[in-house]
């Protein structure tokens, strides 16, 4: 992962010939070797504890950080596990609930803020802000206290047991939504929507065919950060979750605590790659490169 | 062009902005059908915001639009029976050419089929015909410009209203569009409204301008009654180029005036109203000749030096600083072909022009 | 922008969800604390709101006094960390080639979207005694020892008579560098954004009137990155101050961070008011952090999220 090494082999080609011909400019930093060395080092140390985190979930051995040969058996084991199959499925239903509110309410916020002059609204902005900048451990002990004096009810079927951990998530991932999609509303051109109530569409075909697929990258991106933000909580669900609604995040935590196994090397490298790959599909719906309008005709 | 009935009457309307910004003072005008007119000022005259109104975007603080005979107070953007050309054309960027073009038709539950066709045939007139299917990113600033053309157009409003159309163009596009435009509008016949800062796309497009100041308007002409007769300082130093002196009058008799402006002397020029008080002299650079030699008694004439020559091809621009250390422009055909220049800086003249061609601005 | 007055049904629909829910779970659960936080004790579950302000007096003894200086501590020498190694890579990144940047950014990205907690759990299997980093050390130690012995120096026993793991792990080492591995991205993406927006020129000036690379990087470029050092120092150190999980897992006994104080007061020792308490002061902390931030990057930018 250092740098330089990073393009394709099209790209490596051309990096070679360049290399050899040209002296490093003035402003080419990234061509300098101690610079190369600092990111390289930077990344390695960033990676190697969770590349070494999913190798040791393959390793053939109990104890031994010494590599005995690859095997799924911890995925088995991870699998048979009965109370970590129940958090696994307890995140999973939080992350969606979550997922489809935290949107919807991101989405509604960031246009009501972009179209609306009101008064207060600065202040109602900040409000909008806080769960996104206050200490997680202080929005989680509030969310416990919240529960425990309004008595919410605890012995509810599955899936209402999740119910007060959906409401936090949704509590705190709905302004990062907001956030996201309201950058993509920076770069909206207000004549869109004038041209189009010129040109005879209503508030709501407005809405429809003119700011909604202009939003769409937004917010999909918006609700793979609230489903990644919820799926990987684990501050606040600490707090609110009860011994019948134990998530993921605070099953490897419990378990962590008692020791290092390769089980929960597996139950993590489980969750890495879910959060990666929808990380990585948020990003791709928030480059640039999609906002130009992307496929050629 | 007929001198057809008002299309749109503006009766009395101001904006205001919060406490504190008039952006639009108690306006009034008519706009008749057919012609081309043009809103004319710097940025922030209020003409934007008086289009805004017309199209509905804005409402007044007062007064009343009428389009059409009917009063528009009431009527939202979208049931108002004109269109716009935004500022930066506002082509949506995630629908095809077709698309937006018949985007206007499509809302207002047009059929599919008439859709397509009048899309088609409001492409062929913007002379973007078989370009339908492309993304408005494939396409150049020109073209993007005409889809808005015909996306607006193809609603058969009873008025183009067009926001600094032509700002984004470069110089010899926009050259170019201002010709097509004009022909746009004698082909299909429909009223224009553009709205510009840049008075030579007022005077080669419009049949009428307004000019407009800390929105009111100051002048309502024709281009060239606007360009040889202003009725203010304002107008006649915003359009075109223009020699300002500043006299006072020193009589009146019949429809002449008799001012006194310091370096010049006494003449009188023609006009009427009080025989007292400050008023500006102003003459167009093109009205001022050079002489070598103090001319006759019956031209206006002033003596100066050369301070700076800026040829430009086809004309010259001499400026000449006179006595008081007043700055003269005087424009100068280039007729004969040489190399030698007429005057060079330094040169002692006397810049001369007839009482008649100087006017008399009292505001 | 329009005057919500104009369109007020769409207002209403657009505000009513959110503006509920903010208020109804996210106001209303603050001002329980915070209400609480003026409270007493009465039994297991009973807390009478008496107004008192014990539990804030209490909170400024010695005792809690320390570790809410230990916490600014540990989470300043943190973000400093993170800064000094976070720079040149945000500089890297904004540097390099257009194909090559989005890669990096998305390399600097991907680690702060894997889950805290399973990277702190990665970082005790590369720091505890049979970990990476002792297996290695060890390795090295085997090696050494071997060479010695072959050049006929083994019976001195030079290095030991057996491999000594180093204790990494359980102390407030292992917790700062646990807290930077954590927040270290939260660093990079400001000063990177900062960074990029520098017009090339500036610098090319710079060089061209004559002042060297690290002339120019201290008089022009840091200083232009002004703001993305202190968004990247705030964004770092208001989440550092609050850890609780990083010190509970890779600390020891005398690694105690205001977050374990009240994660404490809430779980076991169930004392609200106490814990209600400490939190509303790492909130008020946090936001004389973002006021600080506020105050010095200036007027013109909002919260860059």
């Amino acid at each position: 992962m250092s740098a330089g090494q990073g393009a394709g082999p099209a790209g490596g080609g051309k990096w070679t010939v360049l290399r050899r011909r040209e002296a490093v400019g003035p402003l080419e930093y990234t061509r300098r070797w101690w610079m190369r060395l600092t990111v390289g080092a930077t990344f390695l140390m960033l990676y190697a504890p969770i590349i070494l985190l999913v190798v040791y979930s393959f390793n053939d051995s109990r104890r031994n950080i010494v590599w005995r040969g690859f095997t799924f058996k911890y995925y088995e084991k991870a699998w048979n596990n009965e109370s970590l199959i129940e958090a696994f499925v307890n995140s999973l239903a939080i992350a969606v609930v979550n997922t489809l509110v935290a949107t919807i309410l991101g989405v509604l916020v960031a246009i009501a803020l972009w179209r609306f002059r009101f008064p207060g609204k600065a202040a109602y902005e900040g409000f909008m802000m806080l769960p996104i900048v206050i200490p997680e451990i202080c929005m989680g002990v509030a969310m416990m206290a919240f529960f425990a004096r309004v008595g919410w009810p605890t012995g509810l079927p599955w899936p209402l047991t999740l119910s007060n951990i959906m409401i936090a998530h949704i509590a705190f991932s709905f302004p990062f939504v907001a956030v996201t999609v309201r950058g993509r509303l920076v770069g909206f051109n207000r004549e869109l929507e004038d041209a189009s109530k010129d040109l005879g569409a209503s508030e709501w075909q407005t809405m429809r065919y003119i700011v909604l697929p202009y939003l769409r990258p937004g917010i999909i991106a918006g609700a793979l950060i609230a489903f990644t933000l919820s799926l990987d909580d684990f501050v606040i669900t600490f707090f609110t979750a009860g011994p019948n609604s134990v998530t993921l995040p605070v099953k490897i935590f419990s378990m962590v605590r008692f020791s290092v196994t390769p089980e929960v090397n597996a139950a993590s490298t489980v969750l890495i790659v879910i959060t990666v790959i929808a990380t990585v599909l948020a990003m791709r719906f928030q480059s640039p490169s999609r906002r130009a309008g992307g496929e050629e005709g | 062009m007929a001198e057809g009935l008002p299309i749109i009457r503006i009766k009395e309307v101001t904006k205001r902005f919060g406490q504190t910004v008039t952006a639009v003072d108690d306006v009034s005008l008519d706009i008749r059908e057919g012609e081309f007119f043009a809103l004319l000022g710097p940025s922030g005259c209020g003409k934007t915001t008086l289009l805004r109104m017309i199209a509905g975007f804005e409402t007044p603080s007062e007064g009343q639009i009428l389009i059409d005979g009917q009063d528009m107070s009431k009527v939202p953007p979208n049931r108002r029976p004109i269109n716009m050309v935004f500022q930066s054309y506002a082509v949506f960027p995630h629908m095809t050419v077709a698309d937006n073009v018949g985007y206007g038709l499509k809302v207002t539950n047009v059929p599919k089929a008439e859709i397509r066709e009048r899309a088609e045939e409001a492409l062929e007139l913007v002379k973007l015909g078989g370009l339908g299917g492309r993304k408005p990113d494939q396409l150049s600033g020109g073209q993007r410009q005409r889809v808005a053309l015909a996306r607006a157009l193809v609603k058969r409003p009873k008025v183009l209203l067009l926001d600094e159309p032509l700002s984004a163009l470069d110089a010899k596009l926009r050259e170019a569009m201002q010709l097509e435009l004009v022909r746009l509008q004698h082909a299909v016949g429909i009223t224009f409204v553009i709205v510009t800062h840049d008075q030579n796309e007022a005077l080669s497009m419009a049949n009428r301008i307004a000019v407009m100041e800390h929105g009111k308007v100051r002048q309502l002409a024709p281009p060239s009654e606007l360009y040889e007769f202003p009725n203010c300082r304002f107008v006649a130093d915003f359009i075109g180029k223009m020699n300002l002196f500043e006299g006072r009058v020193a009589g009146v008799s019949g429809e002449e005036v008799l001012v006194e402006v310091q370096g010049l002397g006494r003449f009188s020029l023609p006009g009427e109203g009080e025989a007292s008080g400050e008023v500006g002299i102003a003459v167009r650079p093109e009205k001022v000749r050079l002489r070598r030699e103090k001319p006759d008694e019956d031209m206006v004439a002033v003596h100066g030096k050369v301070s700076e020559v800026a040829y430009y091809g086809g004309s010259s621009f001499v400026y000449v600083t006179d006595d008081t250390g007043r700055t003269i422009s005087v424009n100068q055909q280039n007729e004969a072909r040489t190399a030698e220049p007429g005057v060079t800086i330094g040169d002692e003249l006397w810049c001369a022009w007839k009482p008649r061609d100087s006017l008399l601005l009292r505001a | 922008m329009e005057s919500w007055r104009k369109n007020p049904v769409v207002f209403w629909l657009l505000n009513l969800g959110p503006a509920f829910w903010l208020f109804v779970f996210f106001i209303v659960p603050l001002t329980i604390v915070w209400v609480v936080s003026f409270g007493e004790k009465r039994g297991i579950v009973d807390i009478e709101i008496t107004w008192t302000l014990a539990n804030y007096v209490r909170a400024v003894e010695p005792l809690y006094l320390e570790i809410f200086w230990k916490s600014i501590v540990m989470a300043g020498i943190a973000t400093l960390a993170c800064l000094i190694v976070g720079y040149p890579v945000a500089f890297a990144i904004a540097f390099a080639p257009e194909r090559l940047k989005a890669i990096l950014l998305i390399a600097v990205v991907l680690p702060f979207w894997i889950n805290a907690l399973i990277r702190t759990y990665a970082l005790i299997a590369v720091f505890r005694s049979r970990g990476s980093i002792n297996f290695g050390l060890e390795w090295l130690w085997e090696q050494a020892n071997g060479l010695l012995g072959l050049i006929g120096l083994g019976e001195l026993a030079l290095l030991g008579e057996k491999f000594a793991p180093l204790p990494l792990l359980y102390n407030n080492t292992a917790v700062t560098l646990g807290i930077v591995y954590a927040f270290f991205p939260f660093m990079v993406l400001p000063l990177y954004a900062n960074i990029e927006k520098i017009d090339r020129s500036y610098i090319e000036a710079s060089l061209d009137l004559g002042a060297g690379q690290w002339r120019t990087f201290f008089s022009v470029i840091f200083p232009l990155t002004w703001h993305g050092v202190m968004s990247g120092v705030i964004i770092v150190f208001v989440p550092a101050l609050g850890a609780f999980f990083i010190p509970d897992l890779l600390g020891g006994t005398d690694s105690q961070l205001i977050g374990n104080v009240i994660e404490r007061q809430f779980k076991s020792a169930n004392d609200w008011p106490f814990g209600g308490a400490l939190s509303f002061l790492l909130m008020y902390l946090t936001f004389g952090a973002l006021a600080l931030r506020a105050a010095v990057s200036g007027r013109k930018q909002g919260l860059e999220a």
